[in-house]
C-alpha cells in the first residue's frame, strides 16, 4: 500500500498518500506530577535519568494542560508520579481536572497520604486513589520498594475508605511476589479495595535493569493464573481482579496503549508529552513539550504521536500479519530497547525475528527462586538513613522493624 | 439478573449517581458519558436522559413518569426500573 519499509525510527512520519486522517480524541491523560518518591522499587518503570525537581511544571501550567485536554476529549487523568504527594500543590491540580470536567485518580505509594491531606483533596474534587503495594509481607516489601512503607500503606488504605473513595491496589508482579499473590488479594480484602491490578513487571526504564532479578519463572506465571481464575470465581461481585500479562513469559505482544496515540497520552514531570509513559527515550529530543506547544497540536500532527499511528510504518511479519487489528504490532518502546529499532516487530511476539533474545532470557529465568538482588537507585539525600542502598537476601529483612 | 435487580431495590429509593463516579455530557464526542475510577460508560440513547434524573430528589415512580410524560409510547414503565436496578448493581447509581 505505502512505499519501501523504513530502516529506522529517525524517519519523522515518512511519505503518505495526501493529508494524515485525523484521529479520534484522547480519552486518558497520565500527569506524571513529579519523578521524585520515597519509594526505590526495583521495578519502577520511569527512565534511569528522572526529571529533576526544578524543571517540574508548575500547578498552573498543570491546570492549562488539564484545560486543553479536556478540551481535545480527554475525560481521565491519573495523577501520578513518582509520588504525586510530594507536590505540596497536589490539590490545586485535582481542582483543575475536576473542574475541566475530568476524573481524576490519583495514584500513590502512600507514603506520607494523612487524614488532612485527604480531606482536602475530596474537597478539591478526587474521586478515586489506587495505591501500590509491593508484597503481602512488610519485610519482603521493604526488600522490593526499598524503604519500609507497610504500615504507612495500610494506614492511607483506612483513610481513603473513611473518605468514601474507591480504593484500588495496584501490585506490580515478578519473581519475588506471584506465589504470593492470593495473599496480595487478601490484603486487598481486608484493606477495603474494590479493585486490584495484579500488573506483571514490564520491562523500562529502571525495571530493564533488575530484569534478571525480576523475570519469573514461566512455571510461578502458570500457577498464579490459575489462583487468578479460582479466586476471580470467589470474589465475583466483591472485588475486581485485573490481571496485565506478563508479555516476556507469554511470547504475545500487548496492544500496547491500545495503540500509539489512539487512546492517552502521557505528561511528564518537565512538561514532555509522550504517546506512552516509556516513550521518552525512543523520541528523545523528538519529544514535544507542553511548554512549546499546544496539546492539540501535539495529539493530532506532531512527529512524535503520529510516527506509529495505524499501521502505515508497519513492516513484515507484522504487516500481514492479522494480529496487527488485536495487538497494534505490539510496543514500539519494546521494539527499541530491545533491537534498537523502534519500527520492528516487538520481540515479545513469538512470531517476531529477534523473538530469541526475549525467548532466551526466559528460558534462563526457569527454575527455583534464588535471593532477590536488586539494583536500587540512589535515594534522594534525606532518604539516604532509611532507603537500603544494596539488596540484602530475604531471610535478612525482619519484619518486626516495620513501622 | 434486571429484575433480580429490581426486585430487591428498596421502594423509596431515589436513585442518584455514586460519588466516585462523574455524570457528564461529552461535548466532544457529543455523547453523555459516566466517568469511573478505570472505565468510561458511553450511555447510549435515552440512558442520559434517564441518568440525568437521578437527582437524589426524585424517586424511581417519579423518574418513569417524567419519562412516560416525555415519551407517551415508549414502555418505560418496565425497561427503566430494570435499567436502573442495573446500574445499582454495578455500582454506578446509590
Amino acid at each position: 500500500m505505502t512505499g519501501p519499509p523504513r530502516t529506522g525510527d529517525t524517519t519523522p512520519t515518512g511519505p503518505r498518500r495526501g493529508a494524515p486522517p485525523d484521529p479520534d480524541p484522547p480519552w486518558a491523560l497520565l500527569a506524571e506530577l513529579t519523578h521524585g518518591c520515597p519509594l526505590s522499587c526495583a521495578y519502577c518503570s520511569n527512565p534511569v535519568e528522572l526529571n529533576s525537581r526544578s524543571a517540574e511544571l508548575t500547578a498552573d501550567e498543570w491546570a492549562d494542560v488539564l484545560r486543553q485536554a479536556a478540551d481535545l476529549g480527554v475525560v481521565q487523568t491519573h495523577l501520578s508520579g513518582g509520588e504525586p504527594l510530594l507536590r505540596r500543590d497536589l490539590h490545586r491540580i485535582v481542582a483543575a481536572a475536576d473542574g475541566a470536567g475530568i476524573h481524576t485518580q490519583l495514584v500513590t505509594s502512600g507514603v506520607s497520604l494523612h487524614e488532612d491531606r485527604v480531606a482536602g483533596l475530596v474537597e478539591a474534587g478526587l474521586r478515586s486513589v489506587q495505591l501500590s503495594v509491593q508484597h503481602p509481607e512488610p519485610g519482603r516489601a521493604a526488600l522490593i520498594a526499598g524503604a519500609r512503607a507497610s504500615r504507612a500503606k495500610e494506614r492511607a488504605a483506612r483513610l481513603v475508605r473513611e473518605a468514601g473513595l474507591p480504593l484500588g491496589l495496584n501490585a506490580v508482579l515478578h519473581r519475588a511476589n506471584l506465589d504470593a499473590l492470593e495473599a496480595l488479594v487478601d490484603l486487598g480484602l481486608a484493606w477495603g479495595a474494590d479493585r486490584i491490578e495484579l500488573a506483571n513487571t514490564q520491562f523500562y526504564g529502571w525495571a530493564l535493569r533488575n530484569r534478571d532479578a525480576l523475570l519469573p519463572d514461566p512455571g510461578q506465571v502458570a500457577r498464579a493464573r490459575h489462583t487468578l481464575e479460582r479466586l476471580r470465581a470467589e470474589l465475583a461481585g466483591r472485588m475486581e481482579l485485573v490481571w496485565v500479562a506478563p508479555d516476556y513469559v507469554d511470547a504475545t505482544a500487548k496492544p500496547c496503549m491500545g495503540g500509539w496515540g489512539a487512546i492517552s497520552l502521557t505528561v511528564t514531570p518537565d512538561g514532555t508529552a509522550l504517546p506512552c509513559p516509556a516513550a521518552a527515550e525512543l523520541l528523545g529530543a523528538d519529544a514535544p513539550s507542553v511548554r512549546d506547544r499546544p496539546l492539540d497540536w501535539i495529539w493530532r500532527s506532531s512527529p512524535a504521536f503520529t510516527r506509529y499511528r495505524g499501521e502505515d510504518w508497519m513492516r513484515e511479519p507484522c504487516r500481514s500479519c492479522e494480529l496487527r487489528a488485536v495487538d497494534f504490532g505490539g510496543c514500539r518502546c519494546q521494539a527499541f530497547a530491545l533491537t534498537g529499532d523502534a519500527a520492528r516487530t516487538d520481540p515479545a511476539c513469538h512470531r517476531s525475528p529477534d523473538h530469541g533474545l526475549v525467548r532466551e532470557l526466559v528460558e534462563a529465568a526457569r527454575g527455583p527462586a534464588t535471593p532477590d538482588t536488586y539494583v536500587y537507585r540512589e535515594p534522594a539525600p534525606s532518604d539516604r538513613t532509611r532507603a537500603p542502598q544494596e539488596a540484602r537476601p530475604p531471610q535478612q529483612a525482619d519484619p518486626g522493624k516495620q513501622r | 439478573m434486571s429484575t433480580s435487580a429490581t426486585s430487591t431495590l428498596s421502594p423509596g429509593w431515589r436513585p442518584v449517581v455514586a460519588r466516585s463516579v462523574v455524570f457528564r455530557h461529552d461535548r466532544v464526542r457529543g455523547v453523555d458519558l459516566l466517568l469511573l475510577p478505570e472505565r468510561v460508560v458511553v450511555l447510549r440513547g435515552a440512558a442520559g436522559g434517564i441518568v440525568a434524573l437521578c437527582d437524589g430528589e426524585r424517586d424511581v415512580a417519579a423518574i418513569v413518569a417524567e419519562l412516560a410524560r416525555r415519551h407517551p409510547d415508549a414502555p418505560v414503565d418496565t425497561e427503566v426500573p430494570a435499567f436502573l436496578g442495573r446500574l445499582y448493581d454495578e455500582g454506578w447509581l446509590r
